[in-house]
């Protein structure tokens, strides 16, 4: 008896085939044939993965029936039917709003809720368990939260991710803009844009109203932790993954919207060289972050402050964030499958190498187009996952043979000391690259009328991409299209090529107290960080608060990548296999909160680690990886460890 | 002859038709007319990971998988096999912490579940014995059955690696444990190595967890 990867029994000749299938594709990317020739051949498809033809696939006979959540099994969907849409900035809320009867107190209020039992507030919760006494904001004295937000965790049975009538509405879990009328505020994915400023100490309480009972689809727990990527809060804010809390609580999240050393070396609101401007909040609940990012608790959160304003008049001169229409326009990346049976979102909670799919959704949409204006844009593209790899480009559809540059701006969040011109960048799951893009220039030299944001890196599998370059060109690829209209308009922003400075790029010379090391690994199925699994009840080591450390992150689980995510704050990578970080043809210069960590890659990151106590965690950010344990914690105390192989 | 046959067969991909070139199309061909079904969690579920397959259980009972060992149930579960010299041990040891640390709940709303990789070596008999070894309590059950139905099981409950060579070498397989709580469709997983009170409370936090946010 043979049986293919489901369990359904195959005969002897389709299990030779299966075997067969990987020797075939591994020789076919081997072999380098011409990309166009096996497009033409039929044999590469959507996302760059091979088709499912019995000689190239695993899951030989697998087959698409109602119930399967498998790459290439998701129905026809048609690209560009609907508009980019942009989530609305969350709004400001007073303190006399409803949400807030019970106002926020620096130490959690663990008062308990007869309603249900439990606490009226998560925090001070640790794996779901109240641990008295902690928790409490650190530094809510000296900067008080001068802006307020809500937002409520709840189902949407009725989220369309298509205007395509073939695809039925969905139901997502999402964020809400705070309200309490379901209809005239739903939850939407992506959640509400967060905007916030430096220097303006900031709170958002967020209930968790998500529903009971087995969850549609039969993935998602409804127990969150949301954390802000990648914010300098303290762990009591940050979301980290053992701060969840219970359907029925609340939760305040408070960040001090200082820059990193304000109480260190650069008193009183910390380096401005250490802004940041792209973040995204999500779910991190252990063990359920990938399943519940992928139903919807997923946002953006955008800071600004005196350069980088949100107004093209001012400071940096980037475009315009809070212009009509905007110019600064935030694109979430995210890959889904659609149950062939049930024509809703599917996600296989019992797969444990990663998730790919064949849906390639923007703003919560299926390849949405969006009318751009000849003037510059800014883009602040975000890989949401789950464990998509993605290498964009953009395409003229009516001329791919085109290579067409824009520039780069900013890595992970954070602005590069000066633009970078680039034809492409590639991001990991997390990973965040602020891109101008100018339309009127592109529509001149390349006499283009529409582009598409094209993702060519092939990926066919959620263990990592094959690293080839698909063919211009192929709209299962593109992402949005957008289409410039009209004539050219003002554009107050700066132009790239001038050569503009924004923040200097703190300096990696000072000696570490420490360098560690870290090697990622895979044994009998289940990721390690040295030879450890994720426990919420250990802590690996301990940072020395103010200090100077080097990390040596190594890729030891071959055929893997890993987007390495280390929270609290950003590094410098120092080397990559021993080579400084290129600036060309990818950007992996600048400060950074997430590192590839590619093939047989070994990479050094500098820190430096200020103000803030207690402990965070460094994680795979393939967030199935990371759901099952490819992650650890470790702290910052007043006194320092010496492990260097923690 | 292999070179030869590859060749051919590369030969023969170059001749299929076009049509139904990339994954999405193919599939839409089969699915132009929607007609999309409502399943329910929990239902979708079994469908996808749990055959009712007959087992043996180590004390020589038959048991249907999803009527008698899933449905309704609070579980955990993971692979072994009695000869095994690689992560078994360990794992199994790690599992007998965990039964103590679940203090009398397993058996009573908690089951415990090693099914064995090895249906041909793994009578009954052997499981008892394994079991015995490691002073196994009660509500924990060893399960061997038809080769077909527990290489059909592990596939199923995600024990088998995509890669097929890799998934031929039993030495290496697949070390986690999954547990989950049926009636919420409600399932996780950790490495058996991990630390024996952190399973618990994942254990816990997935079985316990549904009840625990009773609101209104």
């Amino acid at each position: 008896m043979y049986f293919n990867v489901f369990g359904k029994k195959v005969s002897r000749a389709q299990w030779k085939q299966m075997l067969n299938a990987q020797k075939n594709r591994r020789e076919l990317i081997a072999a380098r044939l011409d990309r166009r020739e096996l497009f033409k051949l039929g044999l590469l498809t959507s996302g760059g993965y091979l088709v499912a033809k019995s000689g190239l696939s695993a899951w030989a006979d697998g087959g698409c029936d109602p119930g399967t959540c498998q790459l290439g099994c998701s129905p026809t969907t048609t690209p560009f039917v609907d508009p980019l849409t942009i989530s609305p900035v969350l709004p400001e809320r007073q303190l006399s709003d409803p949400g807030f009867a019970m106002a926020p107190t620096v130490c959690p209020n663990s008062a308990i809720n007869p309603a249900n039992g439990l606490p009226f507030e998560g925090r001070g919760q640790f794996n779901g368990v109240l641990r008295p006494g902690t928790d409490c904001f650190q530094f809510f004295n000296q900067f008080p939260p001068q802006k307020f937000f809500i937002e409520r965790m709840r189902q949407n049975t009725n989220f369309r991710i298509t205007s395509d009538p073939r695809i039925p509405p969905q139901t997502i879990w999402g964020f809400n803009q705070g309200g309490t009328d379901p209809t005239t505020d739903p939850a939407i994915f992506p959640g509400p844009t967060i905007v916030t400023r430096y220097q303006t100490p900031m709170l958002v309480r967020r209930f968790n109203e998500l529903p009971s009972g087995a969850p549609a689809g039969g993935f998602g727990v409804p127990e969150t932790s949301t954390h802000l990527h990648n914010f300098h809060s303290g762990p009591e804010s940050d979301g980290g993954p053992c701060r969840w809390f219970f359907r029925g609580q609340y939760f305040d999240y408070y960040h001090t919207m200082q820059q990193a050393g304000f109480s260190f070396d650069f008193p009183p609101n910390g380096d401005v060289n250490e802004s940041l401007s792209t973040l995204w909040y999500h779910d991190h609940r252990v063990d359920h972050t990938a399943e519940n990012v992928y139903k919807g608790l997923a946002g953006f959160h955008l800071i600004f402050n005196q350069f980088d304003t949100g107004d093209e008049t001012t400071g940096f001169h980037l475009p315009s964030f809070f212009s009509t229409p905007q110019f600064d326009v935030p694109l979430f990346l995210a890959d889904k499958l659609i149950d062939p049976g049930t024509g809703q979102l599917c996600f296989d909670t019992f797969g444990f190498d990663g998730l790919v799919g064949d849906k390639l959704l923007v703003n919560g949409k299926i390849q949405p187009f969006f009318e751009v204006q000849k003037r510059r844009y800014r883009f602040r593209v975000l890989d949401g996952g789950p464990s998509r790899f993605y290498q964009f480009f953009l395409t003229n559809p009516d001329n791919p043979s085109q290579s067409i540059p824009f520039w780069q701006i900013a890595n992970d969040g954070n602005l590069l000391p000066q633009p970078i011109q680039i034809t492409s960048a590639r991001i990991g799951v997390a990973e965040r690259v602020d891109i101008i893009v100018d339309f009127k220039q592109i529509a001149q030299t390349f006499g283009a009328t529409r582009l598409w944001l094209e993702n060519r890196l092939e990926q066919t599998n959620g263990r990592a991409p094959t690293d080839n370059i698909l063919p211009a060109g192929q709209i299962q690829n593109a992402l949005v299209e957008f289409r410039i209209v009209g004539n050219p308009v003002a554009d107050g922003s700066v132009d790239p090529a001038t050569g503009p400075r924004f923040y200097n790029l703190p300096s990696t010379t000072p000696t570490p107290r420490i360098t560690r090391n870290f090697k990622f690994e895979r044994s009998n199925g289940q990721w390690a960080i040295n030879g450890q699994f994720m426990d919420c009840n250990t802590i690996r080591f301990t940072v020395q608060r103010n200090s100077v450390e080097k990390w040596v992150l190594e890729n030891s689980s071959g055929g893997w990548q890993h987007p390495i995510h280390i929270h609290f704050e950003e590094f410098q990578i120092l080397s990559i296999n021993g080579q400084p970080p290129p600036s060309s043809p990818l950007v992996q210069t600048g400060r950074k909160d997430v590192v590839r960590l590619e093939f047989g890659t070994t990479v050094e990151l500098f820190f430096r680690f200020r103000d803030f106590r207690n402990d965070y965690p460094m994680h795979c950010h393939n967030t199935i990886h990371e759901d099952h344990a490819m992650m650890l914690l470790w702290q910052v105390q007043d006194v320092g460890d010496s492990n260097t192989e923690p | 002859m292999v070179a030869m046959t590859r060749r051919r067969w590369l030969a023969t991909l170059g001749l299929a038709p076009l049509a139904g070139a990339m994954t999405t199309e193919a599939a839409g061909t089969q699915q132009q007319q929607n007609t999309f079904e409502s399943i329910p969690p929990r239902e979708l579920l079994r469908r996808r990971h749990f055959p009712n397959s007959e087992l043996v259980t180590h004390q020589g009972k038959k048991v249907h998988f999803y009527d008698d060992l899933i449905k309704d149930r609070k579980v955990v579960i993971n692979f072994m096999y009695a000869k095994c010299e690689g992560i078994c041990v360990p794992v199994t040891a790690n599992l007998v912490k965990v039964q103590k640390l679940l203090k009398g709940r397993v058996g009573r709303d908690i089951f415990m579940y090693s099914i064995t990789l090895k249906p041909e070596e793994d009578t009954p008999g052997v499981l008892k014995k394994y079991a015995q070894t490691f002073h196994v309590g009660p509500g924990w059950l060893f399960l061997t059955g038809r080769p077909s139905d527990i290489e059909s099981l592990r596939r199923k409950l995600g024990f088998a690696y995509a890669d097929p060579v890799e998934d031929a070498d039993k030495s290496n397989h697949v070390g986690m444990l999954r547990f989950g709580n049926e009636t919420f469709a409600r399932w996780a997983a950790c490495p058996g190595q991990a630390h024996a009170d952190w399973i618990v409370i994942s254990i816990l936090s997935e079985v316990d967890g549904p009840t625990r946010t009773a609101m209104k």
